[in-house]
């Protein structure tokens, strides 16, 4: 059986059903375990003080803002290649999960920055293009909201959605292409040198397994709202004629 | 049992609180919307078989 089988509707929802609750299980156990660690048995830095804390909630959302992003654009790409309806609905369902990802990374980093920079906001490379991502997910949910042909709406929002994937990637490797700015580094790093320290790092992976499982986990469960909504509109239409 | 989060408590508590409303927000959303579509194609499909 081919893999493109599994993005027909039908099989769609049938494969879903089941794996749906343990995703979100997972995802909770994962963010429970992940932030009671990082909050209750992790000590302070002798630098940032007890603001460390804000790791194990700003980089997981901060990933996965931009992961949503790219996780839509190849969605698209699907999309505008081989026309399957599913992947369309899916980069659909995941622009408000990404929408709240990056709102979690703006907020966050607003807060954490006020005590180390003495600012909220600065208009810094990554928290520039981390505000436009932002705008790129509120103007790609609009133009789905705005256009009744739902073909027309998912060509369109594809379009806008390779534009975005620029600032979705500068906003990923903005510390590394101006060297200027409040923001540090990547937090995460294979040079060992570069990396956090171990005792906040295995606690901030547990609290990214539990971001990118409950991102899993709302996709599949908005894809199959959005197929149900589009069968529902198949019917309407059927009665009309 | 809760942490010393020393002069920086309010940032810590508020960064969390934050963060766990929008969660909570958009998995509640989400759940509330697939219930309510759901229903209105169970309300579709039994019109249309009759």
């Amino acid at each position: 059986m081919s893999l493109w089988e599994y993005a027909n509707p039908k099989k769609f929802m049938g494969w879903t059903g089941p794996i749906l609750p343990w995703a979100f299980g997972a995802a909770g156990l994962c963010l429970v375990v992940g932030l009671f660690w990082g909050f209750f048995l992790t000590p302070d830095d002798f630098r940032q003080g007890s603001t460390v804390k804000i790791i194990y909630l700003h980089v997981p959302a901060a990933l996965m803002a931009i992961n949503a992003w790219m996780m839509m654009l190849v969605a698209s790409l699907i999309w505008l290649v081989r026309r399957h309806h599913v992947s369309a609905l899916a980069a659909k369902a995941a622009a408000p999960v990404g929408i709240t990802m990056t709102l979690i990374a703006l907020m966050t980093g607003a807060i954490w920055g006020q005590p180390m920079w003495g600012t909220y906001w600065a208009w810094d490379p990554r928290l520039t293009s981390f505000l436009i991502l932002f705008l790129f997910y509120l103007g790609y949910m609009a133009l789905w909201a705005a256009i009744d042909d739902p073909d027309t709406a998912a060509d369109l929002t594809s379009v806008l959605c390779m534009v975005g994937s620029v600032f979705a990637l500068l906003s990923r490797y903005a510390v590394n292409f101006w060297n200027q700015g409040l923001h540090q580094g990547a937090s995460l790093s294979l040079d060992k040198e570069e990396n956090v320290s171990d005792v906040f790092f295995f606690p901030l992976l547990v609290c990214i397994a539990g971001f990118v499982l409950l991102f899993f986990a709302l996709v599949l469960l908005r894809t199959r709202t959005e197929i149900r909504a589009r069968r529902v509109r198949a019917l309407q239409l059927s009665e009309v004629r | 049992m809760i942490p010393d989060l020393g002069k920086y408590g309010f940032e810590v508590a508020s960064a969390y609180a934050v963060s766990i409303l929008l969660l909570l927000v958009i998995v509640g959303l989400s759940w509330r919307q697939s219930v309510a579509q759901r229903r209105v194609l169970e309300a579709a499909e039994a019109r249309k078989n009759g």
